[in-house]
């Protein structure tokens, strides 16, 4: 079937199997490799993505199911040169160490803060229960999004 | 004197391509032609294969071939750690099973298609019939008469039995004079199995050049070159035609250390096929196939005076080790468990058994700690028992055992020589941060509202940095354990450092950096760190048991070093000085006496290239490679403390301080060390609340996915306390130690003895781990109905 995804602002056309998941229609279909798959069951939250300014686990979707929406990946967070504020917390604060769970981190958190823009350490914590990392142990993570919160 | 780049926590390198999505794991690399093979499972833990039909996968759209054990000439995946003198048995462990299937997740068949879809349809219609065996998945229970057999070859299932003693008749003696007149505790513990779960799944991408008769691999690897060479022994390609490339790998924790028959099998298809070949698990198959961590029955016991001075210490360990015998696995509950029976305390006698177990359950192999974490348990938790027994606060216990403190090696009765400690200036260093008596106060009148309020206390030494290859192979370990480096620096002065170890996480690319520049003066962003690719780095044995900076590190600096003596001699030279009389700082060589006649290392470094003028004996070019094999391993030691709160009507164990005092020597980057201690710490503390494998008993894995194995959340954590001190190892040559997993040593004991310190009130002394609401719950209700507070 045919779709029509308009990813990072860049719209594409591909023709696909239908029952293609979102997340390896970014990755196979258009070379966009930033977004990571480490479950088969939803739960880990590394191929988290925004579709329509929302965050959206890509694995939960259907390629099918994107078609005339927008979604935003990794690859797309940064204004060229200019590191969005999450990225640039993460960084400063050490919120990653091998970088898998990160992008997926990153997205979900830059959208929970749309919902919440100021949130305490407890609801930072809470909100991170749909992404693992198996590496940071979660405080630095934490550390970032409040950072980022900060300045956002 | 600028400010050391060594000791400073500068950002690090290695992020901005990880936060923008700009790098390649292994599953991303998409090669012209590249096809998918997947991977068809045995849904039974025991069985004998009848028949497979593959004809109609055969049939199936996309697909380019089907091949089961039959059709795979490889000889079977090796084991690299024959543990000596334990009657060691390696039974075969084919790359596909042909007639048995020994576990769930035993491959049988795999499937090569145009897409992961396809092939995934196709394998779906490989027609494969079963005659289903008993099975055992209880390493005790294996090792018994008349439990099925895994392998015909491994009677009772006992693949080894290992026995390290301080002197069998001296322990004998210690537990019969204890028994007499002092006192012996003793406990069963099950070290459940745990699932290393990096984020990254596994994956291999072979491509093979039938012109040059090359092989690539890529593969998410810890260790490139152990990759190569136990790949080359399988496919027969020659290891300089073969080349492992380890492209940004998610995390390890052991898991990543082992060569698998899938890897091997994408290998194979590759050159059977003439095309690129990608293989990737999904998480359920990373959970049945990919190794396990623990597994440990254990029946542990400790002798002690009256006065509570520790005399004694015995184990006898029921190993689990799966279906087959994982590349490291008879060494991880051997060499690195039981020589660690001493933890950081002076104990005179020690024995360990280690009985390793054939089960019907996936492999088991090093994870995260791999044998200290369970050896510091038991050392703990016995601690903990007998402070409890003597009606002794837990603390000052360890106080009267803890050895001394030392600066340049303390033999300890097992065996091992540890090399630098101060273990009881990081107890007293927790204990302030956490105010002990104070909370030993808020506790007594929290005991009297009824609230079940604990505190854990752990003293702990491990070792890592592994370490002398002497020792290596005297252990049965069928490598070397040295690395090396090459420092490069080019005509204009950028370097590049290569190194045989493959980080992974953690952050060497920085740490590395910041090594060279101290040494060299170079600014970090002109240093480019080099690692996991066998064609760019000289050999090196990878990065597992925190051994990377200890080991790696020294070859690096040392390497550096040679430079450093290089550019003195050329800047010499160039000054018309003696080099004698050249003083080094921050990058420039100066004529003593004269400061503003100097040379940076570049314009050195740029004369020694160009060559036009040399002293007399220097060869042109400025590099210099070293191999470095350490006299010793590090031993970096710490304490810990855990506070809780147990909810007595639901059972839910809410972690409310976690403060953590380690030492690893001086920190390359404290942020760094810091960013290990918590992923360490967190799991470590899923291994106490949360996380198990649960097998049924026809060897059904029941956590077969991550919605049913709990892995610890942000939610279940406070912000971790931490601090340190600074105790040099005294034969590093500039005193670090390794951190990767002290977290995980330490915070296992420490969280389960916080527990078991806020039911005492109710008597409970023991909860099998994972230490969730339910267990801890039940518990509580049975310690009440016998008449507990
Ligand atoms: S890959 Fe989508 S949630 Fe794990
Ligand atoms: S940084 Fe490795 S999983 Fe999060």
């Amino acid at each position: 079937m045919k779709v029509t995804v308009t990813v990072n602002g860049k719209r594409y056309e591909r023709d696909i199997d239908p029952r293609m998941l979102l997340v390896h229609f970014l990755r196979e279909e258009l070379g966009l490799t930033g977004t990571n798959i480490g479950c088969d069951t939803s739960q880990c939250g590394a191929c988290t993505v925004h579709l329509d300014g929302k965050s959206l686990k890509s694995c939960t979707c259907l390629a099918a199911q994107a078609d005339g929406r927008e979604v935003t990946t990794i690859e797309g967070l940064a204004q060229g040169d200019q590191l969005h504020p999450m990225q640039q917390a993460f960084w400063e604060k050490h919120g990653l160490q091998c970088g898998y769970c990160t992008p997926g981190m990153i997205m979900a958190t830059t959208a929970f803060l749309k919902t919440n823009p100021h949130p305490t350490e407890e609801e930072i914590r809470h909100a991170l229960e749909g992404n693992m990392c198996r590496c940071t142990g979660y405080q630095n993570i934490v550390a970032a999004v409040k950072t980022a919160s900060e300045r956002m | 004197m600028t400010t050391r780049i060594f000791g400073s926590g500068i950002k690090r390198r290695e992020d901005p391509r990880l936060i923008t999505g700009q790098t390649r794991y292994t599953d991303d690399f998409q090669l012209p032609g590249m096809v998918y093979m997947v991977v068809v499972r045995s849904p039974h833990a025991h069985a004998r294969i009848t028949s497979i039909d593959i004809s109609a996968a055969k049939a199936s759209p996309g697909v380019v071939a089907v091949f089961t054990g039959q059709d795979v000439p490889l000889p079977g995946v090796p084991c690299a750690w024959l543990v000596p003198g334990s009657d060691l048995k390696t039974p075969a462990h084919p790359v596909l099973a042909k007639d048995t299937v020994r576990y769930v997740g035993d491959g049988v068949a795999i499937v090569i298609a145009t897409n992961r879809y396809l092939a995934q349809d196709a394998a779906d219609l490989v027609q494969v019939s079963y005659d289903v065996l008993p099975a055992v998945v209880n390493p005790e229970d294996a090792t018994k008469d008349g439990a099925p057999l895994v392998h015909d070859d491994v009677p009772n299932n006992i693949a080894f039995r290992w026995v390290a003693s301080s002197g069998d008749e001296g322990v004998d003696n210690a537990f019969n004079e204890a028994a007499a007149s002092g006192v012996v505790v003793q406990e069963r513990i099950v070290q459940q199995r745990l699932l290393p779960t990096a984020m990254e799944p596994r994956s291999a991408v072979a491509q093979w050049d039938q012109f040059a008769e090359e092989l690539t691999v890529y593969s998410t690897s810890q260790n490139p070159h152990i990759a190569r060479f136990i790949l080359s022994a399988l496919t027969g390609v020659p290891e300089h035609k073969l080349r492992v490339i380890a492209p940004e790998v998610g995390g390890g924790f052991g898991s990543k250390i082992p060569v698998y028959p899938d890897e091997a099998l994408t290998a194979w298809a590759s050159m059977k096929l003439g095309v690129p070949v990608k293989w990737t698990e999904t998480r359920s198959e990373n959970y049945q196939v990919t190794i396990h961590g623990r597994d440990h029955i254990e029946y542990v016991e400790m002798a002690a005076t009256n006065e509570g001075k520790i005399t004694g210490i015995r184990g006898k360990v029921y190993a689990g080790m799966g279906a087959y015998l994982s590349t490291a696995a008879p060494g991880i509950p051997t060499i690195l468990h039981g020589l660690m029976y001493s933890g950081a305390y002076t104990i005179p006698n020690i024995r360990c058994e280690s009985i390793g177990v054939m089960t019907n359950t996936a492999p088991v192999d090093a994870y995260r700690g791999a044998g200290r974490p369970e050896a510091t348990f038991l050392v703990e938790r016995l601690v903990d028992r007998l402070a409890a027994k003597l009606n002794m606060d837990p603390v000052e216990l360890r106080r009267k055992n803890l050895i001394p403190p030392f600066e340049n090696g303390h033999n300890v009765a097992i065996g091992l020589t540890y090399d630098s400690g101060n273990y009881e200036g990081a107890l007293n260093k927790l204990l302030s941060i956490v105010d002990y008596d104070g909370f030993r106060r808020e506790q007594a009148a929290a005991r009297q509202q009824g609230r079940l309020l604990g505190i854990g206390v752990t003293t702990y030494s491990e070792i890592c940095g592994l370490g002398p290859s002497q020792v290596a192979g005297a252990v049965g370990f069928q490598g070397g354990l040295w690395e090396s480096a090459i420092v490069r620096v080019s005509p204009a002065g950028k370097v590049q450092a290569m190194i045989g170890a493959s980080p992974h996480g953690q952050g060497e690319e920085t740490t590395f950096a910041q090594i060279i520049s101290d040494e060299l003066g170079f600014p970090v962003e002109d240093i480019e760190i080099v690692h996991g690719d066998t064609d760019r780095t000289p050999m090196g044995w990878g990065s597992y048991g925190s051994r990377t900076t200890p080991v790696s590190g020294a070859a690096l600096v040392l390497a550096a070093r040679k430079v450093k003596e290089k550019a003195r001699a050329m800047a010499a030279h160039l000054l018309e000085a003696s080099v004698d009389d050249i003083d080094y700082a921050d990058g420039k060589f100066m004529v003593r006496g004269s400061p503003d006649k100097f040379k940076t290392i570049q314009d050195a470094t740029l004369m020694a290239t160009l060559a036009w003028n040399l002293p007399a004996g220097m060869d042109p070019g400025m590099e210099a490679s070293q191999f470095y094999d350490p006299p010793n391993f590090a031993y970096p030691f710490g304490a810990h403390a855990a506070i809780v709160e147990i909810d007595p009507e639901t059972g839910t164990v809410a972690l409310q301080r976690y403060v953590a005092v380690d030492d690893c020597g001086p920190q390359i980057n404290p942020m760094i060390v810091e960013g290990q201690i918590h992923g360490g710490i967190v799991q470590g503390v899923g291994q106490a609340l949360c996380e198990g494998v649960v097998y049924d008993e026809n060897g059904q894995l029941l956590t077969g996915t991550m919605m049913d194995y709990a892995m610890p959340r942000a939610d279940m954590f406070p912000t971790f306390e931490l601090d340190s001190t600074v105790t040099p190892s005294p034969h590093h040559p500039i005193g670090v130690k390794g951190i990767g997993e002290t977290g995980t040593i330490a915070s296992t004991p420490t969280i389960y003895n916080a527990v078991m310190d806020a039911l005492r009130p109710l008597g409970i002394e023991q909860i099998e781990m994972p230490l969730t609401a339910p267990r801890v719950w039940k518990a509580i209700q049975d310690a009440r109905a016998k008449g507990g507070a």
